[in-house]
């Protein structure tokens, strides 16, 4: 009973977009990605380091849209570095990101302590947020008002972005070079696509993205940087990308599922649970829903599979 | 250009030919490997060097206590032996996952559950203290055997990526672990976060008086031999190093890879949660960790750097140890944050994964080489 009181209250449903946005960003960095053949595990890692130089951006100019600049301007730095040890280097790229993300738990610790002296919190830094929304129209709406007007400005954005995304993938020359090299490189070679540049330009997108998915932690969900909170979402995206079948759609769709958990665990904190198991919710939801999903397509496969054979043995007794 | 004369060869000199150049070939493949690690080591600690220099007041001062802190004293020394042994067992760990070929990077909470599962044992156990601590070696193997087991079997049952799903465990066993410290072992007497103490005896023992080096250090020693042996001399061994060279070709040929592959992965991460029985009845008497120490990650640095032979795992650890002292020296007698060391373990990762990093020289070098016997052979 008590659950549906959550449900029924739109500060929960409130709470889903806005879990949902660093996750929805993070997920389309991963697919775009995954789309031009690279694995984006540094997902995580570039989170951190957006999350923490968007404050510094935003701190040093007093300006929090330059500070998201910062963190896309890293974000893309960080993902091209990615790419050019696993193209050029010939380094595996999940081997890359795990320094990537090495890297990002010591290094956001390291430059934070430099700044502030601090090593958990950005407080020190009186860095300015991206400012909140409110939607005409749409907030006098009684209850969905409340659900959807009010939103940090990235929100908003990443629902466009999947868009955006949406139509660069299927509708653009570049989305269908990006899918080409990410599907068969060697075909997409051979009728003249340029294989590594393709790749680099879809790594610098998943960069950006991931960037916006940083900058929206410290500078929207969070006032400040804290150690560590970035929290296993750039994972979790990896999860959102392939349930959600590597398109912005259906990310979007399971990123929403990811963030129903995330804000379900918040408001479940008032029931005598121990937090411990709240907070393992988002981790088993993304662990379930990742295994049905992998599950639905490996049986479909399968049946595919088997048409096929039995197709086969059809056309033979024809012939 | 001129052309060698063409002489007749027989059978035999062509093929102890061949094999002399693929002697050679293989000997300077050895040799590079070598270098690439060596210029990866130094390539890092030049830039990590770099960086103090660059925000210390006193970057001379800071240097030394970094490279030669670890060295200054017979306590310190020992800190640096006795850093490794946890690492060196989460190193096994990686390598004999990786050698699946498969990324379960479970190790990381197996090591932190492992402790606990040990603690437990060591609060609650009637035996008596020797019997005591086998059985928390054991329960800890079980326990990161468990852990590692869980992402393979969702693998093999619904084809969900391993890598994904032992990160996402790894949160919900942290999480698990704290709840257990929280609400279960916590001492409520004392004034910080720390678990009951284990019962009187339960300690592995000092191995080196005046250092914390404890009898672990023999326990890891005969663990590295037991995964070498394994590995490199057992029918299983050379199915599970199949396997991972090529799938396919092992189903191929008869190997059960399913079963190799998810046994290779709880064995492996058993080890890791055997490496937190042994760092939890080595050093401690109360459950302090309030995160996971991170040990699973040094574990990826660690099988990176060792190139997934078992035998050279405790070097790589020691190595890790090192490095890791001196910056914990670092962090208590400058300014400089022990986080610095990061950088190192990113650098090192990505130099010795970057296949294309000074393959130029090698082929030169090869093909040189070859050339050389060839016509050396050829007269």
């Amino acid at each position: 009973m008590e659950l549906l009181e959550i449900f029924a209250n739109p500060s929960f449903w409130f709470g889903v977009l806005r879990a949902t946005t660093p996750i929805l960003f993070a997920a389309m960095a991963a697919l775009i990605a995954s789309r031009a053949g690279i694995t984006n595990l540094a997902i995580e890692g570039i989170m951190s380091f957006g999350a923490l130089f968007a404050v510094i951006g935003s701190w040093l100019t007093q300006n929090a849209w330059i500070g998201l600049m910062t963190s896309i301007i890293v974000g893309i730095i960080l993902a091209l570095f990615l790419a050019y040890f696993h193209l050029k280097m010939k380094a595996d790229e999940i081997m890359v990101a795990i320094a990537i993300n090495l890297l990002a738990t010591g290094g956001t610790i390291f430059i934070l302590f430099m700044l502030t002296g601090d090593k958990s919190t950005s407080a020190a830094l009186n860095s300015v947020v991206l400012p909140t929304i409110s939607i005409p129209i749409i907030r006098s709406i009684p209850f969905l008002g409340q659900v959807l007007s009010g939103h940090n400005v990235l929100v908003y954005i990443a629902f466009i972005m999947v868009f955006v995304m949406h139509y660069l993938l299927f509708k653009t020359p570049l989305g269908l070079r990006i899918r080409s090299v990410g599907g068969n490189e060697h075909a997409a070679e051979s009728v003249g696509v340029f294989v590594h540049k393709t790749k680099y330009i879809g790594l610098a997108l998943s960069g950006m993205l991931a960037g916006f998915a940083g900058a929206y932690m410290s500078l929207g969900y969070m006032t400040v940087f804290t150690r560590g909170m970035v929290a296993g979402r750039g994972f979790i995206a990896l999860a959102a990308a392939n349930v959600g079948g590597r398109a912005p759609i259906g990310s979007m769709f399971s990123s929403m599922l990811f963030g129903f958990f995330d804000s379900l665990g918040n408001n479940l904190q008032r029931f005598s649970i121990p937090n411990e198991f709240i907070y393992m919710i988002p981790y088993i939801a993304t662990i379930v829903m990742f295994a049905y999903f992998s599950h639905r397509r490996m049986t479909e496969k399968k049946r595919v599979n088997k048409k096929l054979a039995k197709g086969q043995i059809s056309e033979e007794e024809l012939a | 250009m001129k052309f060698p004369k063409i002489k007749r060869v027989t059978k035999e000199q062509k093929v102890e030919k061949q094999l002399n150049i693929t002697k050679e070939v293989r000997k300077i493949e050895q040799r590079f490997e070598f270098l690439r690690i060596g210029l990866a080591l130094i390539i890092a600690l030049s830039v990590v060097l770099f960086i103090i220099a660059l925000v210390s007041d006193d970057p001379l001062f800071a240097i030394r206590e970094m490279l030669l802190g670890p060295f200054s004293s017979l306590r310190r020394m020992g800190n640096v032996i006795e850093a490794a042994i946890p690492i060196t067992f989460t190193g096994l760990a990686i390598t004999m996952v990786f050698k699946t070929h498969r990324f379960n990077l479970a190790a990381d909470s197996a090591f932190y559950l492992g402790a606990m599962v040990t603690l437990m044992v060591g609060m609650y156990s009637p035996l008596p203290p020797y019997a005591t601590i086998v059985i928390g070696l054991i329960a800890g193997f079980i326990a990161g055997g468990i852990v590692g087991f869980i992402p393979a079997l969702i693998n093999f049952k619904f084809g969900a990526n391993e890598l994904v799903v032992s990160l996402m465990l790894n949160y919900i066993v942290s999480f698990y672990v704290k709840y257990l410290l929280n609400y279960v072992v916590r001492d409520p007497y004392s004034a910080s976060l720390q678990s009951y103490p284990m019962q009187e005896g339960i300690n592995l023992g000092n191995l080196v008086s005046g250092t914390r080096i404890h009898y672990g250090l023999i326990l890891m020693v005969i663990v590295v031999i037991v995964a070498f042996i394994v590995l490199y001399k057992t029918k299983w061994g050379y199915a599970l190093r199949m396997t991972g060279l090529n799938e396919k070709f092992s189903k191929y040929s008869g190997i059960k890879v399913a079963g190799v592959v998810m046994l290779a992965q709880a064995i492996g991460t058993g080890i890791a949660g055997f490496g937190g029985a042994v760092e939890m009845m080595g050093l401690y008497t109360r459950f302090r960790w309030l995160e996971s120490p991170g040990y699973g990650w040094d574990g990826v640095i660690i099988a990176t750097l060792a190139r997934g032979n078992p035998a050279a795992v405790p070097f790589a650890a020691l190595f890790l140890a090192y490095i890791r002292t001196g910056a914990d020296i670092l962090n208590r007698t400058t300014n400089i944050p022990a986080e610095i060391i990061s950088l190192v373990q990113a650098i090192i990762i990505t130099l010795i994964a970057a296949q294309a990093f000074l393959s130029k020289q090698k082929q030169k070098q090869i093909v040189k080489t070859s050339t050389v016997v060839e016509q050396a052979g050829g007269q």
